[in-house]
């Protein structure tokens, strides 16, 4: 061993101990979200409590075999690892497993995954490597658009099997591609037509395209005009009215009703007790009941008498909420921005560009995760069904975050001889 | 730099991201409690605990009402899910069409919500509910809760004990809070006026619901349960066999009997016929029957002993001689001369000149004419008025003309007329005595509830006070804790004044107008009643009290449209006191049997009075 692997080793213990606390925090969570007081046994197979206990332990086995493996390996392998992921996804078609409306799920014997958690890390990977390959320019169009690609393509095949959520955290790769060289202007401007999207959907497209239109003048009077400058001003304008009635146009038209329906709800434009506004309500509920310090472990009874659909798994986050109140729920945002900030910071410090582009992947799909996540439960975001990493009952999902957390600690690992031996 | 600048970025971003979380989370943990109670309305569920409502005993722990089990059908709208309708209406007994009309009916109650349990049908059968149990589980969203109704263990006494019924709209809205749809409150007599004891108080018990609605056991450990407090057991001041003789010897007759026990104004009988079997208002068919009831021409639900105002008719004549006394216009010396009558107002048959006693026993007319017009037309008051005046303060110090308090609701208040009355009929100064004569025999616009009648013997029989006549003796095994149930209210008359006129009382039963109401070893004192009135045969009138002296007894007897008051009102009176002196009312068996057979209730002769006016 030691002739093979000569260089010291160095794990970051700080992200290693916040990886441990989130995952048993997430089974005290789970716990008492699937928690009945007739039947408090810890460990009971059939219970998801119990499954999810075995899903851990195989989780940080997997997890300490990858901090075992030369880091090499998964430089030499991010392209297998794509491929073997991209053909899993399509072999889903074949051999899928129809769960809640989603066909997304492949069943080896008495175990359940999906495809698409796979394709998030191996994507990942594929992307850092090729990234990083001699001879790549970020600036070059042939780049840019194989980098698409590699996004677009398991997104595309993840959508088509009605994963709308796991589709999306794909978008997340947009952060990392940011950092290695895409201009912020194309991320504002993906950000301006989130919003405008909104806009266009609460309000009349005629008085955005009004507001717009003042707007402008009010620009072009108060700045040096140039003809360029107007010109610019007026093709945004142009631009913003035509999409704007196109969406309004798209929603009315194209939108299946329950996706409408979805919408408006999180738009607060209908309250649909029944149907999606009833997760989101008794989401809020079991969350803005929690008060200061919460009702404490096991006493949350939104929680206990099942209020929260899918409480376990997407609406982890009531728990947290609803028995540990706002202590609790700002103490797990602030542990989550401290494993944001830390990674991004191991990111930096990396002298390898694969290392630190699957670095921001980490990042992006965490941070993406949580965005949505989080917000859903707080009402803030639409509900799309996407678990918390680390928390969410659901052990594929567990251990396919455990592994790209994990990959990315081990290649950290390397850093100190990184500098001795050089560049590759 | 710039991708250390990039990297800053995203953590602003990221940062962001979080604020807007936390300021979030601010908003519903913090500063908006709705969602707590929100979390509360979700999982507690108040579950009312009904309290046994107090049973009712007589007077000598005789049970008269108590309470039985009934199944209540009601349903939770929003559970039910999958139900099969014709299935369902099979086990019921109910048409779709009434399936759907009750469920119609359900949601536009006040208060109906989809998730809240409601009753859907009342008071199923056994059989019904037998059936329905088997079948639970096929109608899920339904339940079978077990109530509890009032039951009658005799059919007597109906006006006394009232019913109890479902809560109105106002009553919930009157309550505070206190009731909720579909609870039960006593609508009418006893059970009305002590909704309180009888009540008891609900209790509430918290518990904790699923989001399916399944109980999962207590709010902490039932901390904030409140238990119900069972209603307080009531012992009426009514002799159940009194009540029974009365209400038998009253049959087919319309009218009222009232008996008090002098020395303490409690009611041992109270019977106003027709009356009806207090049952009718146990059961599904409640409604059903109420309705009959109310049309009834007869006006069974109507309590004629507190609410019917009479002319007293000639035992008014006992009241003119204590105030012709009291005035110092009559003495028992005083004799007064009758010629068959005193100018307008006709009179029997007697001897004459007769002083007070022997015109107290014959009920001679002329006699009271005078003496009421002595009182009225007395030379010692300035104004007739005063003199008027006076002579209803006396007269009212007997309890007529107001409301006596009874402890039973609906009471009336009779009229005795006051002298601006007369001044509005008249015109003041332009009337006196002989222009309001009648009222000296108990006639013209007096109107005396059978209550009054039987509370002003009592006062007599106490010479000169009564205790506001009741009928719940006990509440709890304590005394009846009403102040005014234990006062004594003194009459304006002098005591001494009494003792003439009862010996006249004594005379009319001995050998004077109601010897028929004679009873061997009993003295008893009485005084008849025969009262004309708009509405055909005269009333038979009787009130008397006995023995004479230390009286056990005191009691009314009004039987409309029945003639002379010695004919059936002075009868029913005299065996009931048997009955209730003697403890036994069959030894005069001819009287007793004429009493019972004897229907009055005139139904052919208002057909006859109905074509005459046409």
């Amino acid at each position: 061993m030691t002739q093979l692997q000569p260089k010291p080793v160095k794990f970051d213990w700080l992200t290693l101990m916040l990886y441990y606390v989130f995952v048993v925090a997430g089974l005290l969570c789970i716990y008492a979200s699937v928690y009945k007081e007739t039947n408090p046994m810890i460990y009971d197979n059939s219970m998801n409590y119990g499954k999810q206990l075995v899903w851990i332990g195989i989780s940080f086995f997997v997890g300490l075999m990858i901090l075992l493996i030369d880091e090499k390996f998964f430089y030499a392998f991010a392209y297998g690892l794509y491929g073997i992921a991209i053909v899993m996804l399509i072999s889903v078609f074949a051999l899928g497993t129809e769960i809640k409306g989603s066909s997304s799920w492949i069943r080896v014997g008495g175990i359940q995954f999906q495809p698409a958690e796979i394709a998030k890390f191996a994507t990942a990977l594929a992307l850092s490597k090729y990234l990083s390959g001699y001879n790549i320019q970020f600036k070059e169009r042939k780049t840019q658009m194989i980098c698409a690609a590699m996004i677009l393509i398991p997104m595309v095949i993840i959508l088509l099997q009605n994963e709308t959520g796991s589709a999306l955290v794909f978008v997340a790769f947009a952060l990392v591609l940011y950092r290695e060289g895409l201009p912020g202007w194309l991320l504002l401007v993906g950000i301006s037509i989130g919003i405008l999207s909104v806009v266009a959907l609460l309000v009349k497209p005629l008085y955005i395209i009004i507001v717009l239109v003042i707007l402008a003048v009010s620009f072009l009077l108060m700045v040096r005009r140039t003809m360029l400058l107007i010109y610019l001003t007026v093709g945004i304008i142009a631009f913003a009215s035509a999409y704007v009635s196109s969406v309004d146009y798209v929603f009315e038209n194209v939108l299946q009703a329950h996706q409408k329906s979805r919408i408006n709800v999180l738009l607060g434009k209908e309250v649909d007790m029944k149907g999606a506004g009833y997760n989101v309500q008794q989401s809020k509920i079991a969350i803005g009941s929690g008060g200061l310090l919460g009702k404490g472990f096991l006493e949350g009874t939104q929680n206990k008498f099942r209020f929260v659909p899918e409480q376990s798994t997407d609406f982890i986050f009531c728990t947290i909420g609803e028995e540990y109140g706002f202590a609790g729920s700002f103490l797990f945002i602030a542990l989550y921005m401290l494993l944001l900030w830390r990674l991004l910071f191991m990111a930096e410090r990396q002298r390898y560009k694969f290392n630190r582009i699957y670095g921001y992947s980490v990042v992006s799909i965490l941070f993406f995760h949580f965005t949505i996540n989080v917000g859903m439960t707080l009402g803030l975001m639409p509900v799309i069904g996407i678990p918390l990493p680390y928390f969410s009952y659901g052990g594929s999902a567990l251990l396919s975050f455990t592994v790209l957390l994990f990959i990315f600690i081990r290649l950290d690992a390397n850093r100190m001889n990184e500098l001795t031996s050089g560049a590759d | 730099m710039d991708n250390k600048i990039r990297q800053k970025i995203l953590f602003i971003a990221f940062c962001l991201v979080a604020l807007v979380y936390v300021i979030r989370l601010l908003q519903l943990q913090i500063v908006d409690d709705s969602y707590f109670r929100s979390a509360q309305e979700n999982v507690l569920q108040e579950q009312t605990i009904y309290p046994a409502r107090g049973l009712i005993y007589d007077r000598n722990g005789e049970l008269l009402v108590y309470n039985d089990a009934v199944y209540d059908l009601s349903v939770i709208p929003i559970e039910v899910k999958t139900l099969d309708t014709a299935l369902f209406c099979k086990v019921l007994g109910i048409s779709p069409e009434q399936f759907r009309y009750k469920f119609e009916k359900l949601k536009r109650q006040k208060g109906y919500a989809p998730y809240k349990k409601c009753i859907f049908d009342r008071q199923i059968s056994i059989p019904v509910y037998a059936a329905f149990q088997e079948h639970l589980y096929d109608f899920r969203g339904f339940y079978v809760d077990v109530r509890t109704d009032r039951k009658y263990a005799h059919s007597n006494a109906a006006h006394i004990m009232g019913y109890i019924s479902e809560v109105t709209d106002r009553d919930i809205e009157n309550s505070n809070g206190y009731y909720q749809m579909g609870d039960f409150k006593g609508m009418s007599g006893v059970e009305r006026s002590y909704e309180k004891e009888l009540g008891g108080i609900k209790g509430i018990k918290y518990i904790l619901v699923d989001s399916k609605a399944r109980t999962q056991g207590r709010y902490k450990n039932g901390e904030y349960d409140t238990p119900s407090v069972s209603g307080k057991n009531i012992n009426l001041s009514l002799d159940y066999k009194l009540q029974a003789l009365g209400e038998e010897l009253m049959q087919n007759k319309i009218g009222s009997v009232v008996a008090i026990e002098p020395a303490t104004g409690e009611i041992l009988a109270m019977v106003s016929t027709p009356s009806y079997d207090p049952n009718l208002f146990v059961g599904r068919d409640r409604g059903k029957h109420y309705m009959e009831l109310l049309l009834d021409p007869a006006k069974p639900l109507f309590n004629r002993t507190i609410a019917a105002p009479y002319p007293p008719g000639s035992i008014f004549k006992i009241l003119m001689a204590l105030t012709g006394q009291q005035e110092h216009v009559l003495t028992p010396a005083t004799t007064y001369g009758c010629s068959r009558g005193y100018l307008f107002v006709g009179c029997h048959a007697h001897g004459s000149p007769l002083p007070l006693r022997g015109g107290i026993a014959v009920s001679c007319n002329s006699y009271f004419c005078q003496v009421y017009r002595s009182v009225v037309n007395n030379p010692a008051y300035k104004l007739r008025e005063d003199a008027y005046k006076s002579f209803r303060k006396h007269i009212t110090s007997f309890g007529l003309g107001s409301k006596l308090g009874v402890d039973l609701y609906g009471e009336g208040s009779g009229l005795v007329p006051t002298s601006e009355f007369y001044d509005k009929i008249y015109g003041r100064y332009r009337w006196q005595a002989l222009t309001t004569i009648s009222l000296g025999i108990g006639q013209g616009e007096l109107g005396i509830t059978p209550l009054q009648m039987a509370n002003a013997t009592a006062a007599v029989a106490n010479r000169g006070y009564y205790i506001t006549p009741h009928i719940v003796k006990k509440i709890d095994s304590k005394l009846n804790p009403n102040p005014d149930f234990n006062k004594k209210h003194w009459s304006t008359i002098d005591t001494s004044y009494f003792q003439v006129v009862i010996d006249g009382m004594q005379d009319v039963v001995e050998h004077g107008t109601a010897y028929i109401a004679k009873i061997p070893g009993i003295e008893i004192c009485g005084k008849t009643g025969t009262a004309q009135n708009p509405h055909g045969k005269d009333h038979s009138i009787f009130f008397a009290f006995a023995p004479k002296n230390k009286p056990k007894i005191a009691i009314a007897v009004v039987v409309e449209n029945a003639g002379f008051g010695a004919t059936y009102a002075a009868p029913i009176a005299s065996l009931m006191m048997e009955e209730y002196l003697n403890k036994k009312h069959d030894t005069r068996k001819a009287l007793y049997e004429r009493m019972i057979k004897a229907d009055l209730t005139h139904k052919n002769t208002n057909d006859t009075a109905a074509t005459k006016t046409r």
